[in-house]
């Protein structure tokens, strides 16, 4: 790439043509303050802060709407010279400080944004320090309705628009904008109305100023008192990057940590705002059911309660499901201690997925997040990406946005926030492509990489290994699958969408019915039938418990949800807040979650309650501290033993056509999401009030989401 | 200038369509750019249901957004930010009175006290009868003819305080007085008529004058026609 000599405050560098003067500045080591620029937002150039001095040039040049190829040398041939740091950039600065204060209310001790504030910070190191002369009375701003996540004190607005190019352009959900003009100038939605985005939580950090912050969060905690832990979100598959910020024991807020391979730095409003749900209906203390009433009972109690039951019954009459939260730590353990016993019928695909553990690809994003932004169309089968994975949709806006990328959708069609071609609803349509009687077959084998994504209203029904088969199909057929690493030039185009933060995990580790094991829907069917007597659920509360009919139930989980309603003992565990756990997102990246707070009452680590039950029932599992956890998972699964993504290996045949069952795929019913609410579905979303105030106004109000 | 909102809902129609014949108009504007892109035609759009409407009503906004493939937010801030916008209903004849400098210092101060009295005391409000409201607007570009006033697409140019009044109250009749001065003056000619140039004979035709050179210098008397091509030449620079 091209590039250019710069001289900036004295020390020559080599700047690439295509940055901006700003990003070169910073190479160079020098600090620019800024509003309204933001290296993930276009560039707006209209709050002055970032001027520096190109000397030779008539004036400032705003650094952040300069791009270092428009910066020619001297005439002499040497390279130009910037100066950050001159007389003329101070004044300058000082200056823009001063109009933007003008109107700016001294209300810092009551504002949210007190202690993280851009605009206090930048006053401190580059305002005017010697005088003042704002003598004129300040202008106000009526508030502004953004809907329950969003509070405004639009008066602090200093009108930088990055809340507006976010919705734009990140989002996709042009819904705010700049009504009126100069000192008129007001951020709003359209007649005040919700900011009807999964996304919306982001803008509050965007915004520079304490004009958006955090409606659940207000006056609840400054920065400073706040205990701040690197974690994994777990409310979707995605393994988002996100800071725990905690006071005490109270998780107070949640906010996205810089990733530019999972969530660059935006996280779902369920991410963020769920958080409330890990103090409501929380478990914490053993219940045993006695007499048909949950009583509260001691570890002891309950351990001898299920001892007691699971001698009577043989290890084909037990099973155990996995939950969507669980961490690959508490799973690999209750593998073990099942297996210990002998139990055969396990899942975790409480979902219901038509998945199979091998080959690994069959049921990981193979393209990677990141690599989408190459590929230039995209199939997606069965899926409703803005709801199942909010910030990936926003990453495929992304490529919409800068590419020629084409998408098409087999399946209901849901809005993305981008153009999708609609081949059909059915998997009739899956087949023909297969077959390529579709006229959309040249189009795709034409495209130079194409990829497709699976979602789980395509592999969740019972026809879904069928369609799996289908899919890897036309994946060798189109050349999806080309070699190894994306990022190395190879290309894999075969993606299988999870909604389920613990489902990478549970497949990793085998999690699934063994010789003449059962599947969720045999267990669920022998319990019904009384040849299931005993059921384990490790925090599976999506399952239809109606169908446990008489079984035994021991819940292992974090809330009183459907699981422990129906549950026989509960044994309480912790939130993913507050255990230090290993969660491999879609793609199969390995991310620790740190603990960052205790969990409440009695409750327990997962694995340790495990083990400890393990000891009662005379089968101890081999470790006993987390680091021997590990080490048994490492061992068993490679990809454990370190963080972050392995390359996959490339275009063997062999795996793509080990995927899926042929079979005959249901042609009349259409490919739908399964998702109902995008805001309830975990038991820690169900229990936050947040989330329920969100489903009620975007999900069963009249703002309808995907209805527009 | 205030902050600028949509009018309250009580005002607010239930529904805007173009009439046929704007819609034709408007429909040339979007042909006017590139598909995609017709986003482009908003102001043209909004100005003719102006016209049509004499203000923009929150129904105006979302009609025109609807046939622009635009996000409501995006309409709402063009109309917001330009004032030439009226987002409230405005009387049949709308009296915008230039109070810019060279207005104001030829007595704007009594074209807008005739208008408080005739019209109604506070600006962007209807008269009692429904025909009038009047507004302060910046410079119009007819200082040489100051004091004015704009009523439509004409302007009143050389006004006063009666002379506002007059105007006015014979709107209210039903007549149509002649745009332009109201002191009797024929364009922004002196008032007792021109003072120069008044020797026709010795002006040459501006077009002409590139042709015919020696009459040119000759006359040394020299102005463009209205077309404007042709600059003076002089002996010096001719060829």
């Amino acid at each position: 790439m091209a590039s250019r000599k710069l001289i900036i405050d004295g020390n020559e560098i080599e700047a690439e043509e295509t940055i901006t003067l700003l990003q070169a500045c910073e190479q160079a080591g020098a600090e620019i303050p800024r509003f309204c620029y933001h290296e993930r937002l276009s560039v707006a150039g209209n709050c002055r802060m970032c001027l520096v001095e190109w000397v030779g040039a008539p004036k400032l040049q705003a650094s952040c709407a300069l791009q270092v190829r428009d910066i020619f040398p001297n005439k002499d041939g040497t390279p130009a010279k910037i100066n950050t740091n001159s007389a003329p950039v101070k004044k300058a600065r000082e200056g823009a400080m001063e109009f933007l204060l003008i109107n700016h209310p001294l209300d810092c001790p009551i504002c949210d944004q007190g202690g993280e504030c851009d605009l206090q910070d930048q006053a401190m190191a580059y305002g005017r320090a010697s005088f003042h002369r704002f003598n004129e009375n300040k202008r106000a701003v009526e508030d502004k309705y953004m809907g329950p996540l969003i509070k405004t004190i639009m008066t602090r607005c200093i009108q930088c628009t990055r809340c507006v190019r976010f919705a734009t352009e990140v989002a996709g959900v042009p819904e705010l904008g700049a009504t009126g003009r100069g000192e008129e100038m007001e951020i709003t939605t359209y007649l005040q109305q919700a900011f009807t985005s999964e996304l919306s939580g982001n803008v509050v950090d965007l915004c520079p100023v304490g004009a958006l912050t955090s409606k659940p969060y207000a006056f609840n905690a400054r920065p400073w008192e706040l205990k701040k832990t690197e974690s994994i979100d777990v409310m979707d598959a995605m393994g988002a990057n996100i800071r725990v910020d905690t006071r005490g024991r109270q998780v107070m807020r949640v906010l996205p940590r810089n990733n530019d391979e999972v969530n660059e730095e935006w996280i779902s409003d369920k991410a963020r705002h769920a958080r409330d749900g890990l103090s409501c209906q929380r478990l914490d203390k053993p219940y045993v059911r006695k007499g048909g009433k949950l009583v509260p009972a001691s570890w002891t109690e309950a351990f001898a309660a299920i001892s007691s039951r699971m001698k009577n019954c043989s290890p084909q009459r037990m099973a155990a499901i996995v939950g969507d939260l669980a961490a690959a730590e508490e799973i690999k353990a209750l593998k073990d201690l099942m297996t210990g016993l002998g139990v055969v019928s396990l899942d975790c695909r409480q979902d219901g997925a038509k998945l199979t553990a091998s080959p690994r690809q069959g049921y990981l994003f193979n393209t990677t997040i990141a690599g989408v932004e190459v590929a230039d169309l995209v199939l997606l089968i069965g899926t409703n990406l803005r709801w199942e994975a909010p910030v990936l949709n926003a990453r495929m806006r992304k490529l919409w946005l800068n590419t020629n990328v084409r998408f098409a959708n087999i399946g209901k069609a849901y809005d993305l926030t981008y153009p999708v071609t609609q081949l059909g609803e059915t998997a009739d349509v899956l087949q023909a492509l297969v077959d390529g009687r579709h006229e959309f077959s040249n189009t795709l084998r034409d495209a130079k990489r194409p990829m497709l994504v699976i979602g789980p209203g395509a592999y969740c029904r019972p026809d879904g290994a069928a369609i799996l088969k289908l899919a890897a199909r036309l994946a060798m057929d189109t050349g999806m699958i080309g070699p190894a690493g994306v990022h190395e030039g190879g290309w894999n185009g075969f993606n299988v969408l999870h909604t389920a933060a613990s489902r990478v995990a549970g497949m990793d580790i085998g999690f699934l019915p063994g010789d003449g094991g059962r599947d969720l829907d045999g267990i669920l069917a022998g319990a019904q039938s009384g040849e299931i007597e005993l059921v384990y659920l490790l925090g599976a509360d999506e399952i239809d418990t109606e169908r446990l009919g008489n079984a035994f139930v021991i819940y292992q989980g974090t809330h009183g949800d459907a699981g422990a309603h129906r549950a026989d003992v509960i044994l309480p565990g912790a939130a993913y807040t507050e255990k230090s756990g290993l969660y491999a997102n879609f793609e199969g990246r390995v991310q620790m979650a740190n603990r960052a707070s205790f969990p409440p009452g009695e409750a327990k680590e997962d694995w340790a309650i495990l083990r400890a039950l393990s000891e009662v029932l005379g089968r101890p599992l081999p470790y006993d501290d987390i680091d021997g956890v590990r080490k048994a998972l490492a061992a068993q699964c490679g990809v454990y033993a370190s963080q972050g993504l392995p390359v996959q290996p490339g275009a063997d045949p062999q795996i793509w056509n080990a995927i899926g069952v042929a079979g005959q795929v249901e042609g009349a019913m259409a490919l739908a999401s399964p998702i109902r609410d995008f805001y309830l579905t975990n038991p820690i979303a169900r229990a936050s009030e947040t989330m329920a105030e969100c489903s009620r106004l975007f999900v069963a109000g009249d703002l309808k989401l995907a209805a527009e | 200038m205030s902050v600028r909102r949509l009018a309250p809902d009580e005002v607010q129609p239930s529904s805007f369509s173009f009439s046929p014949a704007n819609k034709d108009r408007v429909d040339q504007w979007i042909a006017k750019y590139p598909d995609g892109r017709q986003a482009s035609a908003v102001i043209a759009a909004l100005w003719i249901g102006q016209e049509q409407e004499g203000w923009v009503s929150k129904a105006m906004i979302e009609h025109i957004a609807g046939l622009l493939r635009m996000p409501f937010i995006r309409v709402l801030e063009v109309a917001t930010f330009y004032t030439m916008f009226n987002l409230a209903p405005v009387g049949e004849f709308l009296v915008q009175v230039c109070t810019t400098t060279p207005c104001m210092l030829r007595g704007s101060d009594e074209v807008v006290a005739a208008c408080k009295k005739h019209i109604h005391p506070h600006p962007h409000t209807v008269s009692s009868d429904g025909k009038f409201s009047w507004m302060e607007v910046e410079c119009l570009g007819a200082c040489v003819n100051a004091p004015m006033l704009q009523i439509g697409s004409d302007f009143y140019e050389d006004l006063d305080g009666p002379k506002t009044e007059a105007l006015i109250e014979a709107l209210r009749r039903g007549e149509v007085p002649q745009p332009g001065p109201q002191n009797g003056r024929r364009s922004s000619e002196p008032l007792g008529g021109a003072t120069t140039l008044l020797d026709r004979a010795a002006i040459i035709r501006g077009p002409d004058a590139a042709h015919d050179r020696g009459q040119a210098i000759e006359g040394n008397a020299k102005i463009s026609g209205e077309v404007g091509t042709a600059a003076p030449i002089s002996p010096g620079t001719a060829r």
